[in-house]
């Protein structure tokens, strides 16, 4: 949603409207056969509690569409254990959204890939943690690899446009030409190179995940070798990961801005992260309606705008552009989600990414801990009131 | 409703390589990746692809409506200068496929 845009400035020009959530991750299910270390699920899932029925979802969906979400995600832990999973795309169908799978792939049988198409699913994004049997099935802690290809596939011969995405961390980034060769042989249309960011499960494995400079810059190299040669072919994403970038990311195109996330047990939030922040009592739809939530919670206006800024950020000219980073992110090194994003160069805390970036140019970097996989058993421990 | 000029500085970034030039013969389609839709919300005509959006002013939404792999650019034009009331648009419907077809958004028959 962050690509091309026409004219969007001209659209909801009144100064501070609330603009709509054009954007709508439905996150159905933590379930997941996958146990990936960067997983952006927040770290204590096994407490989500009772998930949304069928006909909770249908009325998000709806509310939604009536305000003007057009893009309809998906997403999970794995969005496949829903066994209403066709039924919501039909309704999605309905409704007039864009909808997208977006999915490890394993349940997804010829017969679901030819049900889904029918219902009017209109997107399919399989992910791949490698281009490597052995690191792919390490990394999601399972036996995935094979059939994810012959899924890929699939989705490839039922027409669907196909997006492929990999989540690139130091592991193998190495691999990066493998994977590039990988989607051309399966014919995808678009290739998300997704560099880790360091949230959840993925901040706990950080010193495992951030890349060297010298891996990113080979990494660059060999998109653009790739690009050169396969002309308009594949549209090829690949976003310097804001660690190793001078200034923050527009995280989610500003807080309550287009993108709005329903959490499994239906916990409304502005991006998916947004849970670890404290003190924020995010609302659900079975309490609220999603445009009473979107408009008028405290959760969705506290960093909408501008009015919570402090310096550098309230006076910096950029702060239309980057909207000051992410709250969480600054949360997660600050301790304080109101402090500029610490990627900024011009960040007083921007020590922190630095020292973090440094680190993952030693020889052998300082490991905080082994690597944690997303297991229900590891969640269950951040279930645990902390001390 | 009056014809408003595209600003082509707000359509982005164009593709370096030299696409085919389309002339009035040209049956432009909207391709598979896409899908064109009216947004009663926003008021306009968007272009939705997997997980992202093109939102198009009126005239970008006016000219992409018609490219449906059967008219001609002679017909769109003729079908919108009688529509908007307002003669020589070819031009301009040939300038904007040039960006259509650079952003990838359309292809020839």
């Amino acid at each position: 949603m962050d690509k091309v845009g026409l004219n969007t400035a001209e659209q909801f020009s009144a100064p501070n409207a609330i603009r709509p959530p054009l954007w709508l991750l439905a996150e159905l299910t933590y379930k997941c056969p996958l146990h990936c270390v960067y997983c952006s699920n927040p770290l204590d899932y096994a407490a989500a509690g009772k998930e949304l029925s069928t006909a909770e979802w249908v009325r998000v969906l709806q509310e939604g569409r009536a305000m003007g979400s057009a893009q309809l995600g998906f997403s999970g832990g794995e969005p496949l254990m829903r066994d209403d999973l066709i039924e919501l795309a039909t309704e999605g169908r309905r409704l007039g959204y864009y909808s997208n799978l977006i999915t490890s792939g394993i349940g997804l049988t010829e017969a679901k890939i030819k049900a889904l198409k029918d219902a009017g699913l209109d997107h399919i994004q399989v992910s791949f943690q490698d281009s490597t049997k052995e690191l792919n099935d390490f990394l999601g802690s399972t036996k995935t690899f094979e059939l994810k290809q012959k899924v890929a596939h699939l989705v490839k011969a039922y027409d669907y446009p196909m997006v492929l995405n990999v989540v690139i961390h130091r592991l193998n980034i190495d691999h990066i030409e493998k994977i590039l060769e990988l989607a051309e042989s399966i014919g995808v249309d678009y290739l998300e190179l997704a560099n880790s960011q360091f949230y959840g499960w993925a901040f706990l494995n950080r010193d495992h995940l951030i890349p060297t400079r010298a891996q990113l810059t080979a990494a660059e190299a060999a998109v653009h070798r790739f690009r050169e040669r396969i002309g308009d072919k594949m549209r090829v994403y690949f976003v310097v990961p804001d660690y190793h970038a001078s200034r923050p990311k527009a995280c989610m195109n500003g807080w309550g801005a287009v993108f709005v996330t329903i959490t499994p047990n239906g916990t409304v939030l502005p991006c998916h992260e947004a849970k670890m922040l404290p003190g924020i009592s995010f609302p659900n739809v079975r309490e609220h309606s999603l445009k009473t939530i979107w408009h008028d919670s405290d959760a969705f206006n506290r960093y909408r705008g501008d009015s919570w800024m402090k310096d550098p950020c309230k006076t910096c000219p950029d702060k239309e552009k980057d909207f000051g980073g992410c709250r969480c992110q600054a949360y997660l090194l600050t301790g304080d989600a109101t402090n500029t994003d610490p990627v900024c160069e011009l960040a007083p805390h921007h020590y922190t990414v630095e020292e973090a970036v440094a680190n993952a140019e030693r020889e052998h970097p300082k490991i905080t801990r082994p690597l944690v996989f997303r297991l229900d058993q590891n969640s269950k421990e951040f279930c645990k009131p902390s001390i | 409703m009056p014809w408003k000029p595209i600003l082509l500085s707000a359509l982005g970034v164009m593709s370096d390589s030299t696409p085919p030039k389309p002339d009035s013969n040209t049956i432009p389609t909207i391709k598979r990746l896409f899908r064109l839709q009216w947004e009663e919300v926003q008021q306009k005509h968007v272009l939705l692809y997997p997980e992202g959006m093109v939102q198009l002013n009126q005239s970008a939404g006016e000219i992409l409506k018609r490219c449906d792999g059967i008219q001609s650019v002679e017909h769109i034009t003729a079908q919108l200068e009688s529509a908007f009331n307002h003669k020589g648009l070819e031009p301009e419907v040939l300038s904007f496929l040039e960006i259509a077809h650079g952003q990838g958004w359309i292809e020839y028959r």
